[in-house]
């Protein structure tokens, strides 16, 4: 049994320092210029049209976890090109020094206004926040650890699917973290999915599917596959609104949209009334 | 063009060229035995893992079972009829099968939509396998599709969760699950139906993340290079059980299960057979714990230290039956 984050424990809860990465950005959506210090401000949302632009997950714990108070998980864990393929080796690199991370996830515990959970924050600066085997296994040790330690697990997702460089291994993380996810809820501990723009593919078709609340940020594109593989098998365009957040929820597949100054509140409210102890008594 | 009419032709050249006095008689038979004999050219299985006189879920169905019923639909919205189910027969034993069902000719293949399912497909996968459980029958899957399809209407009604539903269910299903490859395993939409306790592929049959023309068109920037693409990323079910993936291959007739379906339906009765002998005296405990454990391993990272799953497994089984 590994003992995850006893290595950090030393330097329990530093973070990387918060919008450190962050420069002035075009949003994606409107164009409109955004200064640095508008985007820390307003939690990287775009004060012209609202869009909420992807996040570097130190960024986003470090506004959702109390002070001090987050340990990481498995930061070292590191891909080891499973299907040998050329010049893999060297893109994971561009993207290590792209967007500061080893993979596309961070996982690790904090707490949120007191409440303990597990944490695991995806990454779409990291190759696309692609699933391969690094992804798939820091996600399972992450929900197993809720598991084991009877705490809810939050996962914010912004993914393009499965890491189609690791071959069938990327296929099967999908297999292997939604096996985790049964088995976390054949315990009933709880599984918040927080889906960020975008989420399609593999991870989709998978854990972030599985939540016991599954939250959106707004106008985030959500769905199995992307929206030009759909128009490339019909040959027309598709209308805006499809596969955003307000389609799934119109649909019935998200829980509620929630803007990002509030979600915080709203994982809180979450862990308050999912504490296991809070529970109606079994025998 | 099919064997039978290839085989002619042939025959028809051999005499044509005989009466001409030009012997060609060895190129007739290198020509012959490249569509007779195995193939190790990952190419090569791509396309026979797509033929249209392939042998099908339903093909195999037949083959093996002494009786079989078909059940439809999900329940929700409707059938889906690019996946089958039902219970059939194999030496007086019940047992479920679930499979995707392509078609032999163009209007079956309209009718199947080509094998691509929909979200009703796989909740309908879903169904018969949570029926199995219920009444302890064992699950027996075929795999045989490009995908799960993407559309404007299978998004709307949750591709995506289904695909996740099925995936978490599955891996925690109480009965015992023995997977076939038997044509394409494309994707997310062949995994649906393909976890369990004991996985094979078909000889020429291949397993793909992503398709070999998808991987072409977005890895290589060429769609024109799939064959390539195919190589690289290792489909073929001897790549796939040099990764530790499956448990075995089923073999095929020379020249391809279409040369002789009945060879290739026998090998997988007598696994099945094998196989339930084994799995029908485990506990579910037993089972799902194994069966976890399978999926848990397979990653590829520098460090494995993968979790000791007893203490979860036991706090989850505990529970349960409590």
């Amino acid at each position: 049994m590994i003992e995850f984050g006893r290595k950090k424990k030393k330097n329990r809860g530093q973070l990387p320092k918060a919008f450190a990465l962050l420069t002035d950005e075009l949003c994606q959506e409107c164009h409109s210029e955004i200064k640095r210090n508008s985007l820390i401000r307003n939690f990287q949302v775009c004060p012209e049209c609202g869009f909420h632009m992807p996040m570097h997950p130190y960024d986003r714990i470090s506004t959702l976890v109390d002070k001090d108070s987050f340990i990481e998980f498995s930061q070292d864990l590191t891909s080891q090109n499973p299907i040998k393929l050329n010049g893999y080796e060297e893109k994971l690199d561009q993207a290590r020094g792209k967007a500061g991370l080893n993979d596309a996830v961070v996982t690790g515990i904090g707490t949120i206004e007191g409440h303990r959970a597990v944490l695991g924050v995806m990454s779409f600066q990291f190759l696309g926040g692609s699933m391969g085997s690094v992804v798939g296994e820091k996600i399972t040790r992450a929900i197993l650890r809720g598991a084991k330690d009877s705490t809810p697990v939050i996962l914010i997702t912004s993914s393009g699917g499965a890491r189609m460089q690791e071959g069938i291994f990327s296929l099967m993380q999908m297999a292997k973290t939604s096996n985790a996810a049964a088995l976390l809820s054949g315990l009933s501990i709880a599984l918040f999915i927080v889906l960020t723009h975008p989420t399609t593919g593999g991870v989709t078709a998978s854990f972030a599917m599985l939540g016991d609340v599954i939250i959106a940020e707004p106008k985030a594109l959500i769905g199995f596959a992307g929206p030009r593989v759909i128009e490339g098998t019909l040959k027309k365009k598709l209308p805006k609104e499809f596969q955003r957040s307000e389609f799934q929820q119109e649909k019935g597949f998200v829980d509620m949209i929630v803007p990002r100054e509030r979600l915080k509140k709203t994982l809180s409210f979450l862990l308050k009334t999912h504490q296991v102890e809070y529970g109606i008594m079994r025998k | 063009m099919d064997e039978l009419s290839i085989e002619n032709k042939i025959e028809e050249i051999r005499v044509l060229a005989k009466k001409e006095n030009i012997d060609i008689s060895r190129e007739l038979d290198g020509l012959k035995s490249k569509y007779t004999s195995k193939t190790d050219d990952t190419w090569d299985k791509v396309q026979l893992a797509r033929r249209i006189d392939r042998p099908n879920t339903l093909d195999y169905i037949s083959l093996i079972c002494d009786d079989f019923v078909e059940l439809h639909g999900d329940r929700h919205f409707g059938d889906d009829p690019a996946i089958i189910g039902g219970i059939g027969i194999i030496e007086d034993k019940p047992i479920t099968f679930i499979g995707h069902q392509r078609g032999h000719n163009m209007k079956e293949n309209i009718a199947r939509n080509y094998g691509w399912a929909y979200p009703e497909g796989y909740r309908k996968a879903l169904r018969l396998a949570k029926q199995a459980e219920k009444f302890n029958r064992p699950v027996v899957t075929f795999i045989d599709t490009a995908g799960a399809y993407p559309g404007i209407h299978s998004e709307e009604r949750g591709i995506g969760e289904a695909i996740a539903v099925n995936l978490k269910e599955f891996s925690v299903l109480k009965s015992p699950i023995i997977c076939f490859i038997i044509g394409e395993g494309g994707s997310g939409g062949a995994l649906a139906i393909g976890v369990g306790d004991k996985f094979y592929m078909l000889e020429n049959s291949i397993y793909s993340v992503i398709s070999p023309e998808g991987f072409a068109s977005i890895l290589l920037r060429d769609a024109e290079r799939a064959k390539e693409a195919a190589e690289i990323l290792k489909v073929s079910a001897q790549n796939v059980k040099d990764f530790g993936i499956i448990h075995g291959i089923i073999p095929e007739a020379p020249g391809g299960a279409h040369i002789n379906p009945k060879f290739s339906a026998n090998e997988i009765k007598h696994t099945i057979i094998k196989d339930l002998k084994i799995l029908m005296t485990k506990t579910p405990e037993q089972l799902v714990r194994y069966r976890s454990k399978k999926i848990r391993e397979i990653s590829h990272v520098n460090e494995n230290n993968a979790q000791d799953l007893f203490g979860i497994f036991s706090k989850v089984f505990n529970r349960s039956s409590s």
